[in-house]
């Protein structure tokens, strides 16, 4: 039964690993790569930890996937969103299709209340 | 033209997809191992989502997509070391992947803060 149930995650999480990575090459702008290959691969790679875990029982190995999952759910979304920051500080343009870009809004209202 | 080049692709996509679902890697595991394709055609398509990460990282246009490329690839590779991990039976694989996960997370900031043209002792 445990079987059954890891490889269920392990297969869903190869096709998240793959789609993200579709992502990131066929979205035309750093910022939606980030958005598109992230959370996709950040998922696909926990459920595969996840269904290593199921699959190795409680072993060194699995409760090291474990630590692994851990480690990978609060170390990715930092290390994305610093990376979108800092895109966006070095000046990296948005693309074509984009409307509107809060960020720098939000940025120079800040900016006025200090100038006043 | 485009639809040429869109047929193109997604014809090399297929093939690729093809030669990984039906001849899988040959990777020395134990032969009677019950999950033996599972976890070939999966190492297979980690590593077909590595080339991907690998395409972005030698064409991208600028320092930031470089970056991003270099971050998916060190999560992928957490992911085929959990599968190496339980198809050879040794569990020191997982230390790999816990190592890359921090060299890869430390990495990623210090690049961060290269690109936003900080010095490293901010």
């Amino acid at each position: 039964m445990n079987n059954i149930i890891g490889i269920i995650f392990i297969s869903i999480g190869l096709a998240f690993d793959l789609i993200g990575c579709l992502g990131l090459i066929r979205f035309p702008d750093v910022y939606n790569r980030l958005q598109a290959s992230t959370k996709c691969v950040t998922f696909g790679t926990c459920n595969i930890l996840f269904g290593a875990f199921l699959l190795l029982g409680f072993n060194t190995a699995g409760v090291k996937c474990l630590l692994a999952l851990v480690f990978l759910l609060f170390t990715s979304p930092t290390s994305s969103h610093a990376l979108a920051r800092a895109a966006h500080k070095a000046g990296e343009k948005l693309g074509e299709g984009s409307i509107c870009d809060e960020y720098k809004d939000a940025n120079s209202r800040e900016s006025n209340a200090n100038v006043r | 033209m485009k639809t040429i080049r869109y047929h193109i692709g997604a014809l090399l996509l297929l093939a690729t997809l093809g030669i990984l679902l039906f001849h899988p890697l040959q990777i020395l595991i134990y032969p009677d191992l019950p999950l033996l394709g599972l976890l070939k055609r999966g190492m297979g398509i980690i590593l077909l989502s590595a080339f991907f990460c690998l395409y972005r990282v030698l064409r991208g246009p600028n320092a930031a997509d470089r970056i991003v490329g270099m971050d998916m690839l060190g999560i992928l590779i957490i992911g085929i070391c959990a599968l190496l991990s339980i198809s050879t039976k040794r569990n020191w694989y997982m230390d790999i992947g816990i190592a890359w996960a921090l060299q890869s997370f430390i990495s990623t900031l210090a690049f961060t803060k290269f690109l936003e043209g900080k010095d490293f002792d901010e």
